[in-house]
């Protein structure tokens, strides 16, 4: 019996022939890294914070040429942008990690050309950028549960702000906080049911429905703000906020220490959904009869799989979590409510599902990727007065461009998502 | 599914006769707007300050909370009225007749650049980067209308011209993206409204681009040149301005375009039948770039309109959030050319007449709630036959 060769994309129906997308978008930006903050980049040195004075473990802190840093860190990402190179002559997709690392690594050297004379708070940043990626991590979250079993979520940015209005109001208005979360997510999750059903059931067009429902639920939360909240702060938009819960030793590890050991409950939360949607969604027999149904509804149903029913409960559920990531705006960062407060968040959370791949890992990688920029253009204004931060803000919806028009590969949605199955 | 045949067969002809008025369009969308504003109303009175007031005396007094309910339903929607459509208690004739004339000058953009979405959808493109693409047409009527100085009249001409054709590029892009490599024109658009957003702002930004003279940090442009701005119609009185005839002629242009021209009835084509489009000739890809860029020129009318119909400096909020009430006039006005008319007239009254209800006490936001629902109702048919329980429509 002859061999048979498996060959990349031979299942797939994706064409096997791996493009040069990759290696030259890596390439360019290394070159661009290695001219614009390496060999013409600003003088002067740049001071690298670990550890806190406080800490168990003091590390000192690093200091290092501005210039000559980024130029070694620019030769570190084109030598990646070789390596992709070689893959793709040997016609094999360069891996995410690989660009992940890429990524950081880009990321450190904007930090030294930003920071050059000045010190970077290595520590606050990646806390600030963890705590602002936290409502798109949990909104994308949601988004991922519904496109992977064939829902297009355009809503996220609805059920965000309803789980940031409720968890205000409702944790206010019971001066208890975890209760303020549960009807928060529970508001979301019956978000969700409605667009579940108008899709699945009615076979309305979901991104229709979506857009609607954004504009509905912004309707509802400006009137009773400006109604409501905004006469009564005090007794029903004053819900304080989660304690920041320190963990003893973890903690005291310097930099990732009080950037993820030391923040609230929302945040931890996040740590611990993230696996779990992945471990449900790769490695259980629910996540498999989902994603059947997302990628091909007949035959899921051809093999005794209720995809109506699969589709509701899935977007459902992930219409909760992204409700929790709508708390995790208000009760797990600010506090009290604000007008339109999600400020297109959600949008951002639809971007992160397809520059994550669907892959609950890549999408949170990929939302701190906003959550950086965010938190970047913040501080910038303070170090360096004058920097474009406009660009800065710009580069994650760049890059998000760039992977949907085909960046590392093609990036394939799950087949069916968007699409109505009426049982035959 | 049930077998349509059997149900034939049970079927009197009574039955049919109400199926058919049933299932008719303005029934539909009558009935959709009597929910949405009714649910209005129960959030108005539910939530005004009297009525939370009197719930204390409900248990003694309830004639008293519902009548103040009703007091506040009707005070709602009859100052909608007065401050949309005609003010009976004005005075003199300008108050009078200004309420109609601010909703024909809010109407104009919401017209125009619901066209636009509505291009999109007849080619089965759903274009949701109104918000950039009035951003892009915002940047080149801002250069040109406070950094050039030319003659009145081609100053507004050459303005509306670059506008227009940022945005078209904008959209274009969009096109191209799409026929290229496949990418999904939602994620695209929404991509690119927060790249012309950050591009607009940091224009503003530089002294030497469209910063203000003499302005500091915050982004903001110098008031566009006399010569541009769009002249007023009704005299100084009134707010009114050639905006509204614009909208007029696009809804004309677009009318043509969509049902008497050749380029329309290839995107009609490509739209219905994508397939039989491709079978017949007819280059897709070309089409989809087309089309975006045409979406996205009516859109970027809508930003002319927004830019050099007022008088003070820019910013990037003034685009107000156009491109997505865009997307409910399109749904509402079910892509046609009267019908966008009409939802863009209808959404330009509320936001005329949202002033007068704040000043009886009535948070206009509510008019958002209703907006929504609406289309929400009329999107979606089954919706809305599912809550009056009306017969389906027949399956084919």
């Amino acid at each position: 019996m002859a061999k048979i060769v498996v060959t990349p994309g031979m299942f797939s129906g994706v064409e096997a022939k791996v493009n040069w997308k990759t290696p030259i978008v890596t390439g360019a930006f290394s070159l661009l890294i290695i001219f614009a903050f390496g060999l013409f980049g600003k003088s002067g040195d740049v001071t690298f914070q670990i550890s806190r004075t406080k800490d168990a473990w003091f590390v000192p802190n690093v200091i290092v040429s501005s210039a000559g840093f980024s130029l070694t860190l620019g030769l570190l990402m084109l030598a990646i942008s070789g390596v992709s190179v070689w893959l793709t002559f040997k016609n094999s997709k360069t891996p995410v990690w690989l660009v992940l690392i890429y990524g950081l690594l880009g990321a450190v050297a904007l930090l030294a050309w930003l920071a050059a004379g000045g010190v970077v708070p290595t520590a606050f940043i990646l806390g600030q950028a963890i705590a602002l990626a936290v409502p798109i991590i949990l909104g994308a979250l949601g988004g991922v549960m519904s496109e992977r079993v064939g829902v297009v979520n355009i809503a996220i940015e609805g059920q965000l702000l309803t789980g940031a209005f409720m968890a205000s109001v409702v944790g206010s208005l019971t001066h208890n906080l975890w209760i303020g979360l549960l009807v928060a997510m529970l508001t979301a999750a019956l978000l969700s049911m409605a667009l579940a059903s108008l899709a699945v059931k009615y076979l309305v067009d979901q991104i229709i429905i979506g857009v609607l429902i954004n504009a509905l639920v912004i309707g509802i939360t400006n009137f009773l703000y400006s109604e409501w909240l905004a006469g009564s702060g005090d007794t029903a938009n004053f819900p304080g906020t989660f304690p920041i819960v320190k963990i003893p030793f973890l903690s005291e590890i310097p930099v990732i220490g009080p950037a993820l050991f030391e923040t609230r409950a929302t945040v931890y939360l996040t740590f611990v959904l993230v696996p779990m949607v992945w471990f449900l969604l790769f490695r259980t027999k629910l996540g498999l009869r989902a994603r059947s149904v997302g990628e091909h509804p007949m035959a899921a149903d051809t093999v005794g799989i209720n995809v109506a029913r699969t589709r509701f409960w899935w977007v459902t559920s992930g219409g909760a979590i992204a409700g929790l990531g709508g708390a995790a705006l208000t009760i797990g960062n600010v506090g009290a409510f604000g007008r339109e407060m999600s400020g297109g968040l959600g949008f951002i959370a639809l971007a992160v599902v397809i520059l994550g791949r669907w892959q609950p890992f890549y999408v949170a990688a990929s939302a701190l990727l906003f959550g950086f920029a965010i938190i970047l253009r913040i501080w910038a204004n303070q170090v360096s007065p004058g920097i474009p931060t406009d660009f800065i803000t710009m580069i994650p919806y760049l890059v998000t461009l760039v992977a949907v028009a085909g960046f590392a590969g093609k990036v394939r949605a799950p087949a069916a998502s968007g699409q109505p199955y009426i049982k035959g | 599914m049930s077998n349509p045949i059997s149900k034939e067969v049970t079927e009197t002809k009574s039955e049919s006769l109400l199926r058919e008025i049933m299932s008719g369009t303005p029934l539909r969308i009558a009935l959709s707007a009597v929910l949405a504003f009714m649910v209005g109303a129960i959030f108005m009175a539910a939530f005004n300050q009297d009525v939370v007031d009197s719930y204390a005396t409900f248990g003694s007094d309830p004639m008293y909370t519902l009548q103040t309910a009703w007091d506040t339903i009707v005070n709602g929607y009859t100052s909608l009225i007065t401050g949309s459509i005609f003010n009976p208690n004005g005075g003199d004739a300008v108050s009078m007749f200004r309420p109609i004339t601010e909703t024909l000058r809010l109407g104009a953009p919401l017209i125009l650049a619901g066209l636009g979405i509505s291009l999109g959808f007849r080619v089965g493109l759903f274009n949701v980067g109104g918000t950039g693409q009035i951003l892009m047409s915002l940047l080149g009527v801002t250069w040109v209308s406070t950094r050039l100085s030319m003659p009145f009249g081609i100053h507004l001409i050459v303005a509306l011209l670059v506008g227009v054709a940022l945005a078209a590029a904008w959209g274009g892009l969009v096109g191209l993206l799409k026929a290229r490599t496949g990418a999904h024109e939602v994620i695209v658009t929404i991509m690119l409204n927060y790249v012309a957003l950050y591009l607009y702002t940091w224009f503003l930004r530089q002294p030497n681009l469209l910063l203000e003279h003499g302005g500091g940090g915050t982004p903001k442009s110098d008031p566009p040149a006399v010569t541009a701005q769009l002249p007023g119609i009704l005299g100084p009185s009134f707010n009114l301005h050639i905006g509204i005839l614009i909208a007029f002629a696009a809804v004309v242009v677009y009318w043509w375009l969509m049902e008497r021209s050749t380029i329309g009835f290839r995107f009609k084509m490509v739209g219905s039948n994508f397939h039989a489009a491709k079978a017949a000739g007819i280059n897709i890809e070309r089409t989809y770039i087309w089309a975006l860029a045409v979406s996205a020129a009516f859109v970027g009318l809508a930003g002319v309109n927004q830019g050099l119909g007022q008088s003070g400096g820019l910013t990037a909020s003034i685009n107000g959030n156009i491109g997505f009430d865009a997307i409910t006039v399109a749904l509402l006005g079910g892509s046609r050319a009267r019908g966008v008319l009409i939802a863009g007239l209808l959404f330009g009254a509320f936001k005329a007449g949202g002033p007068s209800m704040q000043l009886v006490g009535v948070s206009p936001e509510i008019l958002g709630v209703v907006q929504a629902l609406l289309v929400l109702f009329v999107a979606a048919p089954p919706l809305v036959r599912a809550i009056f329980r009306l017969p389906k429509k027949e399956v084919k």
